[in-house]
């Protein structure tokens, strides 16, 4: 059970990452009440058991947050589409996504600890599930991330978002020729446009820094 | 101000009046260097074979050029006044006010202006009362003891700049040794070329160093202080800070005590707390040395912080340990109430440091909200502000430093927010410079006070004070980070804390403080100096020198090297929001989810208050957005002036159409009569809009009123703004065809009134070839100043597109873009008009706007 659930690895040789030296029950338990609580007793969360928290209102990628939750290649491998509910395991499975990273990574298991995180940034992003993030796509992000703010024309949201989908596109091509057509961000040209930014240290929550998650019981 | 007084009020005086070769100095001169008599001020030479030459020669010129300048000091009892006059003096010698030669200076009897009918009215006033006999006026005279502290003090910073110029000139130089021990190689020759000619050379006094030379050191680290990585990290730095120096210092002090106990008859003498004060002096991480040789390994920006924080928050625990054995050491007894008092000072200090540079930086913002006016003293506001906290903060023995970074991070986001664009940049050269400029001299005044000071060498307490702050600072980082990797989510590695505690460089500092204790009561103050100046000697030579190599040897992670992108704020912000969602829904309030209820609390209450207009709204993404896409605008212009596209935004604007080419296409024609209609309407009042900012700007820059300007210049201006047109047509009409184009912000910047020039209303014009970039969106046709008239809803007439911006719109038939035109244009009519509907602004406004001009040339 618990190796299919893990996030970047392939069944057959699950991912060293996945089984953290040590499990701690006690943040499991944590989770576990957490997950309770979210869920109402009940043994799957759905997406109006989110609406519950409070802080989370205000957050201007609300959506785009929950629908990760939800979104099958975040949960499993080579599946897609949405589930409907989640059990604990899968609200696991989402957390180990956002685990710190350890000392005793060698640089294949970091490489492959990055593109992990990355994935699942690029699902969010990605939110037709056809591996490229359109200049559609992009657009809504930002103008979800600038939602925040009402007085705010969408024109401007556009704009920066055509504004970084140029950029994005004279970094991962180049020079292009005047009728070529850049389509989408690739999970690639994604990975690329990441390099600057040590993902591997950024993309954590304090919360499970202790020990790694044990979702791999 | 004789000649002879030796004491001087600057430190940076050098008597050089002691060089007249009548006075003393006068056979003490050593024989190598000849007075070069008829020698020009020389300059190092720029290229010169060897640095050992060039360093010889730019050092020699200091001291010569005051030897020149020796003999023609007044000196008024030594020397007949010179004078170029005709006549010779007579009898009394009159003083002269060097500053005023040329013989308009009202001090000189009357009789002067029966030579020089010229200078009549300033003689007149003063001569009057005079009985003494007649003297000719002096027409030349000189007075170097009136210039002479300004005079000195430019010679040195000049020298200090020369020496900066010259390292950089020989790169293969610089990249081995850091420019720091380079400074000090220099100071030390220079002190020893004074100390050769016989004078006293000057000492890095404390009060210069701290009130003058430190500061804008300070204020640059602060302002532009990475506050992302370094509230990220703020819990390590803070251990760093202050554990380990306490720690530094208390070890040090306590083995020192033992070293002198044990260490024989020159030592015994010295009690525990001079021992204890010396360590808590020495123990400091200097935030001058660790800056010069940090941004010169260009480490990561994790390594970067967590030393370089350090230092800069480490000064709060020394100010405290210093007063306080200060204090200790006179007193009798040492009770566990001063004790406690001590701790107590601790959190005043460093509190009170904090929070009385966040009042500074508080009322700075706030009175950035209404610069808007006067745009040019807007950077004053914060060197005043940041400098008056710092001076505050040290008249209640604070910290000076804490005050000064506190009250650089809090002003930044809402000065910047504030201010305009040129103000930004006055401030950052300002700072770059003086921090610079500072950073030298205070590299080449410690050389010079090691040739200056008395020293008192001792090899016991030498050897031993080096050993043990190696010791103390390895112990230090490895027990620490153990500590604080139970904590860390990214632990620091073994190289991450070879690199901390390789990077624990001593400075000035240490110097200065030392150099401040009072002799009464430390005689071994020359004994400590000596030592401290070894240890920072080897920790900026030494561990400066091979801390390169080492980072290169480990392969520690390196800086990046790129220039923030869009992309990557938009991705950092998306995982900040992440993070704290993610947060949120473990029910775990962290590091983040704070962070976010900040933000948010900034954004409701504070913004409003320091922010003034639509600004305090613009959210952060925005802001950025527009601080690029300005800069590439500028760019873009500056680029264009030479006559040269840089490649980069050739390529973005080349990229422009790759996106999404076909939906615009299908889009085009959709277009209705209504569309356009509206599309007009949006265009006319935005013009209209951006006309009225721009001119109420006008009136209140550095360019008081841009009507004054001469009618040639503006037209020679024009002209070459369509010479620009023309070499830019490529790339301007790419983005034409691109109705959805991302320049729209771009244009939108060139409009914000902030960031504009007034003058620049003929320069605009390149920027305004923009604009058809984006025809939907309204914001982008404000760029263009022109009348709004122009776009009264008449369809323009064909005459009229013969000039103006429907040239440049119907550029697209040049070669360059040819292939990109024609796919597209199965629609043209439609295209056409919308082509139209755009530049019919362009045409029109453009005599009316030279109207004002054209009376005037006339």
């Amino acid at each position: 059970l618990g190796a299919a659930l893990c996030p970047g690895s392939s069944p057959p040789s699950p991912s060293p990452l996945c089984f953290p030296p040590t499990v701690t029950s006690e943040q499991i338990e944590h989770l576990h009440r957490r997950f309770k609580q979210l869920s109402r007793d009940q043994l799957t969360i759905r997406k109006e058991n989110f609406d519950s928290i409070p802080d989370l209102e205000f957050n201007p990628i609300r959506g785009k947050i929950v629908h990760a939750f939800f979104d099958k290649r975040n949960l499993r491998q080579e599946s897609d589409g949405l589930a409907d509910e989640i059990n604990f395991e899968d609200f696991l499975t989402i957390m180990s996504y956002f685990r710190p990273i350890e000392m005793n990574m060698d640089e294949e298991q970091l490489d492959r600890f990055r593109k992990e995180k990355l994935k699942f940034l690029f699902h969010m992003y990605d939110s037709d599930h056809d591996g490229k993030i359109t200049l559609q796509e992009y657009r809504n992000v930002v103008e979800e991330l600038l939602s925040g703010n009402p007085h705010l024309e969408k024109e401007s949201a556009r704009s920066i978002a055509d504004g970084a989908m140029m950029e994005a596109a004279s970094i991962c091509v180049g020079q292009m020729g005047p009728d070529q057509v850049y389509e989408g961000i690739t999970f690639e040209d994604f990975l690329k446009m990441w390099q600057g930014i040590d993902i591997e240290t950024k993309m954590h929550v304090r919360f499970l820094n202790m020990e790694t998650i044990a979702h791999c019981y | 101000m004789g000649p002879g007084s030796a004491a001087a009020p600057a430190a940076l005086r050098l008597s050089a009046g002691r060089l007249l070769p009548h006075a003393a100095g006068g056979p003490r001169r050593p024989p190598e260097p000849p007075p070069p008599f008829p020698f020009p001020f020389p300059r190092p030479p720029l290229s010169p074979p060897a640095p050992a030459a060039m360093g010889a020669a730019a050092l020699r010129a200091l001291p010569w050029a005051l030897l020149l300048l020796g003999p023609l000091l007044p000196g008024q009892g030594l020397q007949a006044t010179p004078t170029l006059a005709s006549e010779p003096p007579q009898g009394q010698p009159v003083q002269l006010r060097g500053g005023e030669m040329g013989g308009f200076t009202p001090a000189p009897p009357a009789s002067a202006q029966e030579i020089h009918p010229l200078n009549k009215q300033p003689a007149n006033g003063s001569g009057e009362g005079h009985a003494k006999p007649r003297k000719a006026f002096p027409v030349l005279g000189i007075d170097y003891t009136h210039v002479r502290i300004p005079f000195e003090i430019s010679l040195w910073i000049l020298l200090a700049c020369l020496m900066k110029l010259g390292f950089h000139v020989i790169p293969s130089v610089s990249n081995i040794v850091p420019e720091s021990c380079l400074l000090i190689v220099v100071g030390l020759l220079v002190g020893g070329l004074i100390k050769g000619v016989g004078e006293k050379p000057p000492i890095l006094k404390s009060d210069i160093f701290f009130l003058f030379l430190l500061p804008p050191i300070i204020l640059d680290a602060g302002y532009f202080l990475p506050l992302r990585q370094f509230t990220e990290n703020l819990g390590t730095i803070l251990i760093f800070a202050v554990v380990g120096t306490l720690w530094n210092a208390f070890f040090l002090g306590g083995l020192m005590y033992a070293v002198c106990q044990l260490g024989g008859p020159g030592l015994n003498h010295i009690g525990l707390l001079a021992n204890l004060l010396f360590g808590s002096i020495i123990s400091a991480v200097d935030p001058v040395a660790v800056l010069a040789v940090f941004e010169e390994i260009h480490i990561n920006e994790l390594l970067h912080i967590l030393v370089f924080g350090e230092s800069l928050l480490n000064d709060a625990v020394t100010v405290v340990l210093y007063h306080l054995f200060e204090e200790f050491a006179n007193f009798e007894q040492v009770t566990i109430i001063d004790i406690i008092l001590g701790f107590l000072s601790f959190f005043v200090v460093s509190l009170g440091g904090v929070f009385v540079g966040v009042i500074y930086g508080v009322i700075a913002a706030f009175t950035s909200r209404f610069t808007s006016h006067i745009r040019v003293i807007e950077p004053l506001f914060v060197f005043l502000y940041s400098y008056m906290a710092y001076l505050s903060a040290e008249l209640f023995h604070l910290s000076g430093i804490m005050a000064l970074i506190a009250s650089g991070v809090v002003m930044r986001p809402y000065v910047e927010a504030n201010i305009s664009h040129k103000s930004h940049t006055t401030i950052k050269y300002f700072l770059k410079m003086w921090s610079s400029v500072s950073e030298t001299l205070i590299f080449i005044f410690l050389g010079v006070s090691t040739v200056a000071g008395h020293h008192y060498w001792n090899w016991t307490f030498v050897i031993s004070t080096l050993l043990f702050c190696l010791i103390a600072r390895v112990l230090g980082v490895l027990v620490l980070t153990w500590f604080i990797n139970k904590f860390r989510i990214v632990k620091l590695t073994p190289k991450d804390q070879f690199i901390i505690a390789y990077g624990g460089l001593r400075g000035a500092i240490a110097f200065s403080l030392c150099y401040l204790l009072d002799y009464k009561h430390f005689g071994m103050r020359d004994m400590f100096l000596t030592a401290i100046i070894t240890v920072i000697f080897f920790t900026v030579f030494v561990q400066g020198m091979t801390i390169r190599p080492l980072v290169d040897l480990l392969a520690v992670k390196k800086k990046q090297e790129t220039k923030r992108s869009i992309n990557e704020e938009i991705h950092t912000q998306f995982l900040d929001h992440l993070l704290t969602g993610i947060e949120d829904i473990c029910g775990h309030y962290g590091h983040h989810h704070w962070k976010d209820k900040l933000n948010r609390f900034n954004k409701k209450y504070v913004k409003k208050c320091l922010i003034a207009g639509e600004r305090s709204k613009e959210p952060q993404l925005i802001a950025f957005y527009h601080k690029m896409e300005m800069k590439q605008a500028i760019e873009l212009v500056e680029s264009g002036g030479i006559g040269k596209i840089p490649s980069a935004v050739s390529t973005v604007s080349i990229q422009n159409i790759n996106p999404k080419t076909l939906p615009v296409e299908r889009i085009l024609p959709a277009l209705s009569k209504d569309k356009e209609e509206e599309i007009r309407k949006i265009l006319r009042n935005n013009l209209q809009k951006t006309r009225q900012r721009l001119r109420s700007y006008n009136r209140h820059t550095l360019v008081a009123d841009p009507y004054e300007e001469a009618w040639n210049q503006m037209l020679l201006r024009r002209q070459k703004a369509r010479q620009l047109e023309q070499k830019m047509n490529n790339y301007l009409t790419v983005p034409a065809h691109k109705l959805d184009s991302p320049t729209m912000s771009r244009a939108r910047i060139g409009s914000d009134p902030l960031a504009y020039e007034p003058k620049a209303d003929s320069e605009n014009l390149p920027i305004i070839t923009i604009d058809p970039a984006s025809p939907q969106s309204p914001e982008s046709v404000d760029l263009m100043n022109e009348e709004p008239k122009g776009c009264g809803g008449l369809p323009p007439s064909p005459e009229e597109d013969e000039e103006g911006l429907v040239m440049r719109v119907k550029e697209p038939s040049s070669p360059g873009t040819d292939d990109v035109f024609t796919p597209g244009t199965g629609d043209s009519p439609s295209n056409q008009r919308m082509l139209r509907c755009l530049s019919d602004p362009g045409p029109r406004p453009e005599p009316e706007e030279g109207e004002p001009f054209i009376p005037k040339g006339q």
